[in-house]
C-alpha cells in the first residue's frame, strides 16, 4: 500500500472499540463468514420481518411522565388525540424504589423523573379516557415492577379491558440493575424469582404483552463499549431463558414475550452493524442453545434509545445533530421502536419543544428520508458486514467467559461486569479529557457564548399535591381488606408460590406501592451494593 | 501542617442511581494523588454528613441526576454543618441547570460541575479551593 500519511496513527470504532482499517473489500469477508439470510429468516441478521418497514413503520414512542397522574394524564390524552397509541411511562424514583411520596426518602424526588404512582388511584387516573384495550404502554419499571404490573391489569380491569388484551411491556430486567441503573431493592435470587413470576403470569395470562425488555441500553450509559452491552444483555437473556426453563417453561411458551432495549450511540457503522449482530447471536443462542422451535422464538426484537451520556451541556444544539445520527443508526439497524433524546438533557429534564423536536427527528426518517424504504440497506457493504462479523466474535467470547463463571448471576455477584464496563467509562473519560476522543464543542471547538435555555422546571407543589392524594386514599379504604391483602401478599413471598395473583388482590384494596414492597422487604430484605471501588 | 493527601468523600444523596459521573471523579481524583472514599448510592444527608466527620474529609463531592439537587446538596451541607466546625469544599456534579447555580452557592457550594467537564478542572479547583481555606486559617 502507498506511504499515505493518515490523520491518525490508529482508528478505532470508539475508545477501547474496534480497530478499524483503511478500506474494506471481499477478501475481508471470506466465504465462510458470509451470511446470504434473506430478511425474515434465521438468523435474522438483516431483519426480523421479511418486508421491514416496508409493512409497518417503527414505533416512535418517547418516554414520558412527570409530577402527578393529573399533568402526564393530560399529556396523554394530547398524545393519543394527535394518535399517538404507544405510551412509553416514566416513573418517579420513589414508585421504582418502592416508597410512597410520603416517606422521608422520597419527598425529593417526589414527580421528578417520572409520575408519581402510590395506588391503584393514581393509575386509574393516570389513563383516564384512554382506552387500554386499544394502546401499547411500555413501563419503565423493573424492582417493583410486579406491582406496577398487577395495577396495570387492575386499572384495565376497571375499563372493562380483560389481561389477555393487553399489550405492552414491563422493563423487567433486574440484573442489569445491579450494574448499572441501580434501582434494585431485593438482592439479587428473590429478584430474580419476582423476575420470572412476571413471566411466566404473563406466558399464561397475557399473550400479547411482553413479559421483559431486556436491557443493555443502562450498561452503555454506564460506560459499556458496543461489544459489551451487546454481550452483557445478551448474557442477561441467557440466565432469564434458563431461570424460565427451570421453573419447568416450555422455552417457546414465554421467549416470543421477550424484548430487549439497547443503545444509539454516534459512530453510525458500529451502531447497524451492532444491531445486526445482536439479532443474529440471539437467534443462534435460542436455536441452538435452548432449542427453540418456534421461530418467534428466536427473533430478537428490540427498543432504542439514543445515547444519553453522549449529549453534552456545551453548546447544546450540537445534541440535535448527535441524537439525528443516532436515530439514524437505529433505523438502518431495523429496531422496533424508537426513543430520541432531546437537546437540553444534559441540562434538566427536557422540555415540551425539545421533546417535539426530538419527535420530528423520527418523522423526518420515516418520511424524509427515504432509509426506510428497502430493507437492511447497507447490508453487502463490506465494512459492514465485517463490522457485524467482529462484534459478533466479540459478543461470543465475554458470553463464554461469562458462562465459565456459571452465568450472568454469578458473573454480576462477583463483580466481572461492573468492573469491565467501569474500565471502560474511565478509559473514555481519560481519552476525552486527553483530547484523543474529539467531542465536539467540549474539548474541540470549544466556545463561551452562554445559550439561555427555557427548561422544565417541576413545581414544588406537586409533593404536596401528591401526599394529599394520598392521604385522601388512605383515609378512605377499607382498611382490614389492606391488612389481610398484605399479610396474604407476604405468606405467598415466602413459598413458591406466583406472586402476581395476590398482588393484584392488594393493589385492589388500595394498598400502596410503599406498603406492598415493605411486606416484600420484610421477607426478602434489602440488598446494600458491594463496594466495587 | 503535616503534608497528608487530600481527603475527598463522593456519595450520591436520595434515589437516583446514575453514578457514572461520581465514580468516573471517585477514579480521576484518586489518580490525581488524593484520598477519595466513594460512599455510594441511595444516602440521606445525614449519613453523608456523619461519614464526612468520621473520615476527617477536606472535600465533600455530591452528585445527583435526578432533579432532587436543591434540597439535597442543601441538606447535606447543613446537616455537615450542624455536626462539624471544620471548614471543607463542598463541589456538586450531575444534571444542574445554570440557574440553580446561584442558589447552591448561596447555601455554601463551592462549584458544581456538570456532564463533560475535564477531571483536571476539578482537581485544580479543589486544589484552589483548599489552598483559601489554609490561608483563611493563617490570617
Amino acid at each position: 500500500m502507498a506511504e499515505l500519511k493518515e490523520r491518525r496513527k490508529e482508528f478505532r470504532t470508539t475508545v477501547d472499540g474496534i480497530l478499524v482499517d483503511r478500506v474494506y473489500s471481499a477478501d475481508d469477508v471470506p466465504e465462510n463468514e458470509v451470511d446470504t439470510s434473506p430478511p425474515g429468516e434465521y438468523p435474522f441478521t438483516r431483519n426480523i420481518m421479511p418486508a421491514g418497514y416496508r409493512t409497518r413503520l417503527w414505533t416512535m414512542r418517547q418516554y414520558a411522565g412527570f409530577a402527578t397522574v393529573e399533568e402526564t394524564n393530560q399529556r396523554y390524552k394530547y398524545l393519543y388525540q394527535q394518535g399517538q397509541t404507544g405510551f412509553s411511562v416514566a416513573f418517579h424514583l420513589p414508585t421504582q424504589m418502592g416508597y410512597d411520596s410520603d416517606h422521608p426518602l422520597a419527598l425529593p424526588e417526589v414527580g421528578r423523573v417520572g409520575v408519581a404512582i402510590d395506588s391503584l388511584k393514581d393509575m386509574e387516573d393516570l389513563w383516564n379516557g384512554i382506552p387500554l384495550g386499544e394502546v401499547s404502554t411500555s413501563m419503565t419499571i423493573n424492582a417493583t415492577a410486579p406491582i406496577i404490573l398487577a395495577m396495570y391489569i387492575a386499572a384495565a380491569e376497571k375499563q372493562g379491558v380483560a389481561q389477555n388484551q393487553l399489550m405492552g411491556t414491563v422493563q423487567n430486567d433486574l440484573l442489569k440493575e445491579y450494574v448499572a441503573r441501580n434501582t434494585y431493592i431485593f438482592a439479587p435470587e428473590p429478584s430474580m424469582r419476582l423476575t420470572t413470576d412476571i413471566c411466566s403470569y404473563c406466558a399464561r395470562n397475557m399473550p400479547k404483552w411482553n413479559s421483559i425488555s431486556i436491557s443493555g441500553y443502562h450498561m452503555r450509559e454506564a460506560g459499556a463499549t458496543a461489544i459489551q452491552e451487546a454481550a452483557f444483555a445478551l448474557a442477561n437473556g441467557i440466565a432469564y431463558v434458563q431461570a424460565m426453563i427451570d421453573r419447568g417453561m416450555d422455552v417457546d411458551s414465554f421467549a416470543p414475550r421477550f424484548s430487549f432495549f439497547f443503545a444509539a450511540f454516534t459512530n453510525l457503522f458500529e451502531e447497524v452493524a451492532k444491531f445486526r449482530a445482536l439479532r443474529r447471536v440471539w437467534a443462534k443462542i435460542m436455536k441452538e442453545r435452548f432449542n427453540a422451535q418456534n421461530e418467534r422464538s428466536m427473533m430478537l426484537k428490540f427498543h432504542v434509545q439514543t445515547g444519553g451520556c453522549t449529549l453534552a451541556e456545551q453548546q447544546p444544539l450540537n445534541n440535535v445533530v448527535r441524537v439525528a445520527i443516532q436515530a439514524l443508526a437505529a433505523v438502518l439497524g431495523s429496531c422496533q421502536s424508537l426513543h430520541t433524546n432531546s437537546y437540553d438533557e444534559a441540562l434538566a429534564l427536557p422540555s415540551e419543544e425539545a421533546v417535539q423536536l426530538a419527535l420530528r427527528t423520527q418523522q423526518i426518517l420515516a418520511y424524509e428520508s427515504g432509509v426506510a424504504d428497502t430493507v437492511d440497506p447497507v447490508g453487502g457493504s463490506y465494512y459492514i458486514e465485517w463490522l457485524t462479523n467482529r462484534i459478533e466474535e466479540g459478543v461470543q467470547q465475554y458470553i463464554a467467559t461469562i458462562d465459565k463463571m456459571g452465568g450472568a448471576l454469578e458473573a454480576i455477584k462477583r463483580g466481572y461486569i461492573q468492573r469491565e464496563i467501569r474500565r471502560s467509562a474511565y478509559n473514555h473519560q481519560k481519552a476525552v479529557d486527553a483530547g484523543d476522543q474529539v467531542v465536539v464543542g467540549v474539548n474541540k471547538y470549544t466556545s463561551e457564548e452562554p445559550l439561555d435555555l427555557e427548561l422544565l422546571e417541576i413545581d414544588e407543589s406537586v409533593a404536596r399535591k401528591q401526599i394529599e392524594r394520598l392521604q385522601k386514599l388512605k383515609s378512605g379504604r377499607d382498611k382490614e381488606k389492606v391488612r389481610q391483602t398484605l399479610e396474604k401478599v407476604r405468606q405467598v413471598a415466602e413459598s413458591t408460590e406466583n406472586i402476581m395473583p395476590a398482588l393484584i388482590e392488594a393493589v385492589k384494596a388500595y394498598a400502596t406501592v410503599g406498603e406492598i414492597s415493605d411486606a416484600l422487604r420484610g421477607v426478602f430484605g434489602e440488598y446494600k451494593e458491594p463496594s466495587l471501588l | 501542617m503535616v503534608d497528608r493527601k487530600v481527603r475527598v468523600l463522593i456519595a450520591k444523596p436520595g434515589l437516583d442511581g446514575h453514578d457514572r459521573g461520581a465514580i468516573a471523579v471517585a477514579q480521576g481524583l484518586r489518580d490525581a494523588g488524593m484520598e477519595v472514599i466513594y460512599l455510594g448510592l441511595r444516602l440521606t444527608p445525614e449519613q453523608i454528613a456523619e461519614a464526612a466527620i468520621q473520615e476527617d474529609v477536606d472535600v465533600i463531592g455530591m452528585s445527583c441526576l435526578s432533579g432532587g439537587h436543591l434540597t439535597l446538596f442543601s441538606k447535606t451541607m447543613d446537616s455537615y454543618r450542624k455536626k462539624s466546625n471544620k471548614k471543607v469544599v463542598f463541589i456538586g456534579g450531575g444534571i444542574i441547570p445554570k440557574k440553580d447555580v446561584p442558589k447552591l452557592q448561596n447555601a455554601g457550594i463551592a462549584g458544581t460541575f456538570g456532564p463533560g467537564t475535564p477531571i483536571h478542572e476539578i482537581v485544580s479547583f479543589i486544589k484552589a479551593e483548599l489552598g483559601k481555606i489554609s490561608d483563611d486559617k493563617e490570617d
